[in-house]
Order: C-alpha cells, then structure tokens, then sequence
C-alpha cells in the first residue's frame, strides 16, 4: 500500500505550525539520544556526528536542532532517511535513501525521506553531471551498513550471543538461532553510543533487495495529487511577490524610469532597480515588488524604462555562427590532451581525406517550472526557499555575494519542476536576495516564461568542425575534430583558455572517451567568446559533440564503402563493453534485416557521464523529409538503483534531443532573443514521440550516470538515418523533419 | 479589486482580486491550493488545467471575474481525498512523473478526456493530450497510462 502522499513532502519550514511540530519531534527525540548521528568527513570516511545548532537559524526558528546525519530512529521504530542531493525529475529522491535503507535493512516504503539543508558536515549537496548515484553508491551505502553493525552489535550485547549469529531485516535485529528479534526503535539509544566502524562490511549485490529493483518512487504520489511543493509553491508568511524587468537587449542598462506611476499602482508596494548577478556579468532589472504576484506583474508590465543598450544590440546569433565558421577553419585551437599519433603525416598519406562542418544551436532548457526563488534577508542573516540542484552552491554564493559568513544563510531546498542544468545557475537566487534586501521582507521572485527564455542562460551553440582519412583499402587512418564555440570554463567559471584547451568543451570525443581506434587523432577547442549567457543543459557538450563525431564517422563509413556497424565494430574491437552494446542494438533493433531490406536505420554510440548509450533509429520518407519510425536506446551504466527510472530517465533524454535537433532553437538578433515562449520555441508534443524502446545492459559493473548519457547518440543516429532515407546529409540543426532542405 | 466567491473542490472561498487575475494565481496564492501551476501564461502548455464544471480549462489565460460561484471549479487537489482516482491511479502505476511539474495539467486532461472518450485510440490521445507540454518527456507513460485507465475500466476493477 501507498503511504499518503503528504508523508513524503520534502521538509520546508514555512508555516509556524510546521515547524512547531518538527521542533518538537527534535526535540523529544534529541532528549532520548535516539538516533544515529553517521556523517562523512570531508576526506569520505565515516565519523560519528553530532546534533548541532542549525546555522543561519532565523528569528522564530530559534531551538531548532539539525541531526547531523543520514539517519534519525525513533525509539517508536520511525525511521527518517536524508537526502543530500536534490531532485528534479532525475529520482534521487529514491535513489539516496535506497542506498542506505538497503544496507541498514529497512524497505523504503517504511521510511520517511527528508532533504539535508546544505549543512557542511553532510559535505557537498549538488546534483549535475549525472553523478549523484556515481559518486554517492560507496559512501551511502557505507552509512547504512554501518547502522545496521552498530545495531546489530547492541542486540547481540543485550542477548548476550555472537554478533556474527544476528541478522537484520525490514528494520529488526535478528537472532534466528532462539528466535528473539528487536525492532531498531528499541536499540538505537544505546547504539548511538558506540563507536562508528570504519570500515562496515558491504552486502554482496546479489543479496540486494532494493537496488537493482524497479521499485516505485516515493515521490510520485505526492505528484498525481497536487501535494509534492516545487520552488515555486513555497508560502511563507507575510511573503510578498516580485516581478522583474530585465532589458530586452541583452545586457542593457537602466537610463531611468517610471517608479513613481508604478508604485501607485494596486497592490504595489516597492519599484527599485535590481540587479542580476551572472558570473560573467551583471546587469540591471527593475524589480515590482507587490502583494500578489498579479499585481506585481501588472505593475512590471506598466514600467517604463528607457535603456542604453550599450553596444549590446550588436549580438546576432548568425554573426557568432560566422565567426565561429571562420575560426574553425582558419585556427588549429588548442588540442586536448589525449592527441594520438602523427596527423598532419597521416593526413598527406592519405588515398582520400572527407571534411565537414557541423552546427548545432543554443538551446533553452525550457523547464516547465520556470526559474523562482523566495529569499527572506533580515540584516546579515537570509533564508532561502528555492528549487536549486545545489544547496552547498546557493549557500557559498549567497554568503560571497552579501559578504556574511555562510553560517547565516539558510536554504530550503525544494523539488525542481525540471532543471536540466539551468536550475544550478543562481542568477535567480541572488536576485531574490538583491530584492529581499531593500526590503527586509520575504519575497517570491517568479520570472515568466519569456523572462526565462529571453534572458538565458542557454547551451552555448557550437560548430563542430572534422576531417578524416581514408587509406587506400578504406581504413580510418586519421582523424581531426575542431569544437568551436563559447566555453563554460571561459564564460562561467572565468578559466583562461588562450593557452589551453577548455576541458569541458571536450566531452564525448578524443580516445579517451570515444576509443575508436583511429592511429592518428587529434581534437582540438577554438574559443569563440560571446556575451550570450550561457551554462550546462542535459548532457552539455556531450550533446553537440556527439552530433558532430557520430555523423562523421557515418559519412566516413560511407566513404569508404563500408556498413555504419561493422566501420564501427571494426573500429572498437578492443572494446568488449562497447561492442556488446553495439551488437545488442543491432540485435534489439534488427538492424542487419532492416539493412538487408534497404529501409531506412541509423545508429550512433557515445559515452557520456559514466555510461555508454546507442540508438538505432529507423525513419520512412514522408513529405519533404522524414518520420521516425521507431527509436531503439540501448544503455551501459553498469549497476543502477531502479532500473525503471533509467528507461524513463532514457525516454525523457530521446525527447529532449528530438527538441534541440528537430524543434525551433534560440537565435538573438539586434542583441534580443527571437524566442519568447513556448508557442516560439515549440517543444515536443506527445503526437511528435515515435515509439521508444530502452534496454539495459546488464553487468556488474560500477554504475555510471544515468541522467544524460541517453541524450548525446539520439541526434546523429536520427540523422545518419535521415541520410539513408533521403541522401540528404544534415549538418545544421534544429531542421523541420518533413521539410528538409 | 472586487469580491468573488468560488466553489472549487466543493468548497466556497470569497477572495478579493483584481477582476482581471487570472484563475491560475488566485487559486495558487489567496486559495493555496498550489497543485495547479503557471507554465506559459499563455494558455499553450497546459500546466494550469483545471476544470470549471467538468470542462477542461486553462486557467492561467481565464480572468476570475469570468468565473461564476454557481460553477465547480475542480483543481488536482480535488479529484480524489486519498489517490484513489483511477486516472491517479494509472499515473502510479505507469510510473509517468519525473519532476511531476505538469502531471497536475497532465491528469486534469486526461480526466477530462477520458469523461468523453473513456476508450480513446492513439489518435484521440496525441489529439487532446498534445495541448499539454512536458519538458521531462514522460509522454511515452502518459500514453500508456490513459490506455491504462480505459482498460482497468473495462475490467470493473475501479468500482
Ligand atoms: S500556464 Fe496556462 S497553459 Fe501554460
Ligand atoms: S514531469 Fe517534468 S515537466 Fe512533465
């Protein structure tokens, strides 16, 4: 049966009576020792934890405690499991407390699940690059494991037998040989006074009763009944709303403008000039702060504000496609490390050399919930309530943006409606703070739709650039890749990249990450900087570059006359994970028939994040170009935590790339974004979704990432597709599928 | 600013508001039923379904003057006390939230789909349910749970 949904709100403290309760329940708890304070130290060791005073705690809050760890047992037997990484679709709601409930013996379905709060001693609380299972599939584990020692060893002091003759199971120690069993409620009092093991033992995986196992997701629920609280639902007392009035010319600033009008305008409290902090910039915003949100954006939509451009109006998306064209071809970059051989004597040698450009756009991560944050500052201390993939992140950047020690900023992290990057840019949150801050007053930024989709940030739109070498018997003998574009090591974290290659921009390809074994390779990074913002979306570079090197290696298959797969497989040879994966698409897909038949397949492989996918996707003429017929997804992330949520993690990322390559892009002109909403930027439709199929390779191997690996192959096996149906070879995207030109 | 009384989920709720707010923010911000969320505010994604005498509405583009007191208005919140609605039910089964930002919208379509096409084809589907956008792509699940639904009903297991 279903726990009711509301069980599994993430805790928020918004309403006095929430929190009265849960100081409460602390405070019971606290005087009856009962939990089990387990943290990991900064070096990932386990450590005994103790409660401290929340930091940052503000004025009606006061006496509340924050365990510092992972698990909290009631001697009523009510287990609370903590969740350090936020969710956003991706399902670490499920995810973390599952690698814990599994090693301390509990079902999750019997535990309520609570989200840390950016506390140091539950070290870094983020969530990106598709690495919360990753990083966190050893040291959670370990937490509950050493729980369930720590608990076992108190029974069997108390029955006085063998630690080694007790089990645990479904939240019990166990002694089968006389039957006796104790819930964990009854010792976690005295449990809590032992040492912490240092090294608890690990359940073999062939023992798992959770991992591995589609069990459902305790947060799904809470999302079919209106109950699970987003960024953007947050209520606090006396909150009141901003709306804000960036420039439309990107960048732009305020001449002056009509504060007085506006102020007297219903419901309208504060007009004040704003401002946005980025980390490349900072721009001016007129903020209306009002005590709804319709009053406040009725005010924003009555401001008028006259604005010096300042030179800004000169950014068109085109030029900065022509540039980076232009420097492509004319500059070698900067290579990244992993160059192989002698390319430029392998290119001279060569019987016949294949060169292309590919483009692929700045993209909009369009997340349905659009960016909100609820800030409350009262002189040097500041609550935030928002949907953020990072408290640790949002904590450092607030305390560095007001200049207060992080002690004094306190975040609620709530669930995200969708992120996929964008969500761990905190423009928004410190422009709550900004606002907050005139005010002294707790107030709920919510930018619209056009706010998110004009003013960014966005997936930087890059060209990619390759050459390739054939020998005289068809062999791949070199290989060059130019990935031209702005890099987030430039543009984010202010990296110097005049000497070097920018490392992230680099993803998915080089021998490294792509072994194809081509005995002469280079790839290389040609900056092209713009003041377009831009950050990570789902699978980053990972989604460009793959676009690029995966058509290309097509076009090189077809150059030398050889079928996609077995250029591929010929090519991979030394790489069993990555053939087996190919020759399980195949299998899946039924490419070698469908070839054979002459209709229509194409395929791509790229490894991402941790994990390799492949597609296999088949396509039939229609109107001036093509439909998808069906699209098969193979995946290698070694082990998972529930196998369901990475075929829907797999379905939402085929979605996601079928949008960036086959729906309308973000382009500026006149230093404005074209597109404005969702009736521009289209997104898919569930009419536009052809069949999807995934399939897990199933392996013991450590897991890899999950949430974006199933992104970067979709495009380049659609359009590899696309060519055998049409002969056409797409090399700019986004296209109209059925009107190819 | 003007006073209305609304009925939604079966109860009535006075509200004072600007006679031009959309639905959408008085039922989130003064009523605080919070389910029912702000998308596009331009009526093309969906996420703000509700439905106003069992017709499917956005209200994010319908002023709340528009809305008399005498009409039911049904938010996410109301369709059932305990998760027991079959469309509900469906979605858990199917597993189709992500982030779950527009299921609220999703569901509220669907319900009122099926109202009027309780067996729908694939067809009916893509038709009624493309109104409704979902960045996270669980589209694949929605299908299949409307599918779900019309099934389950067939067999009398939901009542
Ligand atoms: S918010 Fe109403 S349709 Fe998008
Ligand atoms: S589930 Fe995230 S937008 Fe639909």
């Amino acid at each position: 049966m279903l726990k009711p949904a509301f069980a599994h709100q993430p805790p928020f403290l918004m309403s006095s009576k929430h929190s009265t309760s849960r100081r409460r329940f602390l405070k019971v708890t606290a005087a009856a020792g009962a939990y089990l304070a387990i943290g990991i130290s900064p070096a990932g060791r386990l450590v005994a934890a103790t409660p401290g005073k929340q930091p940052g705690r503000l004025p009606g809050a006061e006496g509340e405690t924050e365990l510092n760890s992972y698990i909290l047992i009631t001697p009523d037997n009510k287990i609370t499991l903590f969740n350090p990484r936020p969710e956003m679709g991706q399902g670490t709601w499920q995810s973390m407390p599952a690698l814990i409930a599994e090693e301390l013996e509990v079902r999750l379905r019997d535990v309520d699940i609570r989200m840390t709060a950016g506390a140091k001693r539950h070290g870094r609380q983020s969530v990106g690059g598709s690495g919360s299972v990753r990083q966190s599939w050893i040291p959670l584990r370990q937490v509950g494991a050493a729980a369930r020692e720590m608990l076992i060893q108190t029974a069997a002091k108390r029955w006085n037998v063998p630690a080694s003759e007790c089990s645990a199971a479904y939240g019990k120690v166990l002694h089968p040989a006389t039957g006796k069993s104790l819930p964990y409620g009854a010792l976690v009092a005295e449990a809590a006074q032992l040492p912490v093991p240092e090294n608890p033992r690990l359940k073999d995986p062939k023992d798992f009763k959770i991992l591995g196992k589609p069990i459902a997701r305790p947060d799904v629920p809470s999302k079919v009944n209106g109950s699970a609280i987003f960024g953007i639902d947050v209520q606090v007392p006396g909150i009141l709303y901003a709306s804000v009035q960036h420039c439309p010319v990107i960048h732009g600033k305020i001449v002056r403008f009509n504060a007085e009008a506006v102020s007297a305008m219903p419901g309208v409290k504060h007009v004040f000039k704003t401002e946005r902090k980025m980390p490349h910039k900072t721009v001016d915003a007129v903020a209306v702060v009002a005590t709804s949100y319709w009053a406040a954006h009725k005010g924003r939509l009555a401001l008028d504000i006259e604005w010096d451009n300042g030179g800004f109006d000169a950014i068109a998306t085109a030029t900065y496609f022509e540039t980076a064209r232009k420097k492509a071809a004319d500059e070698p970059g900067n290579a990244y490390p992993d160059e192989v051989g002698k390319v430029r004597t392998a290119f001279a040698s060569a019987a016949k050399v294949v060169e292309a450009v590919y483009e692929t756009p700045f993209a909009s991560h369009a997340a349905m919930e659009p960016v909100t944050a609820t800030a409350w500052v009262q002189g040097d201390q500041v609550e935030i309530w928002a949907p953020v993939q990072s408290s640790t992140g949002v904590i450092e950047e607030v305390a560095q943006y007001l200049g207060i020690p992080q002690e004094n900023v306190k975040i609620n992290v709530l669930f995200m409606g969708g992120s996929f990057g964008r969500k761990g840019y905190y423009d928004f949150v410190l422009e709550a703070v900004h606002i907050s801050k005139q005010i002294q007053a707790p107030v709920k930024l919510i930018w619209t739709r056009e706010d998110d989709f004009n003013n960014g940030p966005y997936r930087p739109g890059m060209i990619n650039a390759l050459r390739g070498a054939l020998d005289a018997r068809g062999n791949l003998i070199a290989w060059e890749h130019k990935v031209a574009g702005e890099a987030i090591g430039a543009q984010v974290f202010g990296q110097d990249i005049s000497a070097q290659a920018d490392r992230g921009s680099g993803e998915a390809i080089g021998q490294q990450t792509s072994p194809y074994a081509i005995p002469n390779r280079r790839q290389a990074h040609v900056h092209v900087p713009t003041d377009i913002p831009i950050v990570w979306w789902r699978s980053v570079y990972s989604s460009t570059n793959a676009f690029g090197q995966e058509c290309f290696i097509d076009e090189m298959a077809h150059a030398a006359g050889k079928d996609p797969l077995d250029f591929r497989l010929e090519l991979l040879q030394a790489e069993p994970r990555w053939t087996a994966l190919l020759n399980r698409l195949a299998e899946k897909s039924g490419y070698r028939a469908i070839r054979a038949a002459g209709h229509a397949i194409g395929i791509a492989i790229a490894h991402s994040f941790g994990s390799t996918a492949a597609y296999a996707i088949t396509v039939s003429p229609k109107g001036n170009g093509v439909a998808i017929d069906r699209v098969i997804c193979v995946i290698d992330c070694g082990m998972t935590v529930n196998p369901d949520t990475v075929r829907a993690q797999t379905e939402g990322n085929a979605i996601m790339a079928l949008s960036a390559a086959a729906f309308p892009a973000m382009t500026f002109a006149g230093g404005e974004a074209q597109e404005s909403n969702y009736s521009q930027y289209r997104l898919p439709a569930l009419r536009d979704i052809p069949p999807i199929e995934v399939y897990i390779m199933e392996n013991g191997e450590d897991p890899g990432g999950v949430g974006e690996p199933g992104l970067p192959p979709f495009t380049p096996a659609l359009f590899n597709a696309v060519f055998l149906a049409t002969g056409k070879r797409i090399r700019r995207l986004p296209v109209d599928l059925e009107n190819l030109d | 600013m003007a006073k209305y009384t609304l009925t939604v989920n079966g109860s009535q709720h006075e509200v004072v508001a600007d006679p031009d707010t959309p639905l959408l923010w008085v039922i989130r911000d003064q009523i605080g039923l919070t389910g029912t969320k702000y998308g596009c505010g331009i009526a093309i994604c969906g996420a703000c379904t509700v439905h106003i005498n069992d017709q499917p509405v956005r209200s994010c583009t319908t002023p709340v003057s528009t809305v008399k007191s005498s009409q039911k208005i049904t938010t996410i919140e109301g369709l059932s006390p305990d998760l027991s609605h079959p469309v509900q039910k469906a979605w858990i089964e199917e597993r189709v939230p992500q982030c779950g930002y527009c299921q609220s919208g999703q569901i509220m379509s669907a319900v009122a789909l099926l109202r009027n096409n309780p067996n729908p084809t694939d067809a009916d589907i893509d038709d009624f349910m493309s109104a409704n956008l979902c960045r996270c792509g669980t589209y694949p699940r929605i299908r299949k749970a409307i599918h779900r639904v019309a099934v389950l009903a067939q067999e009398g297991i939901d009542d």
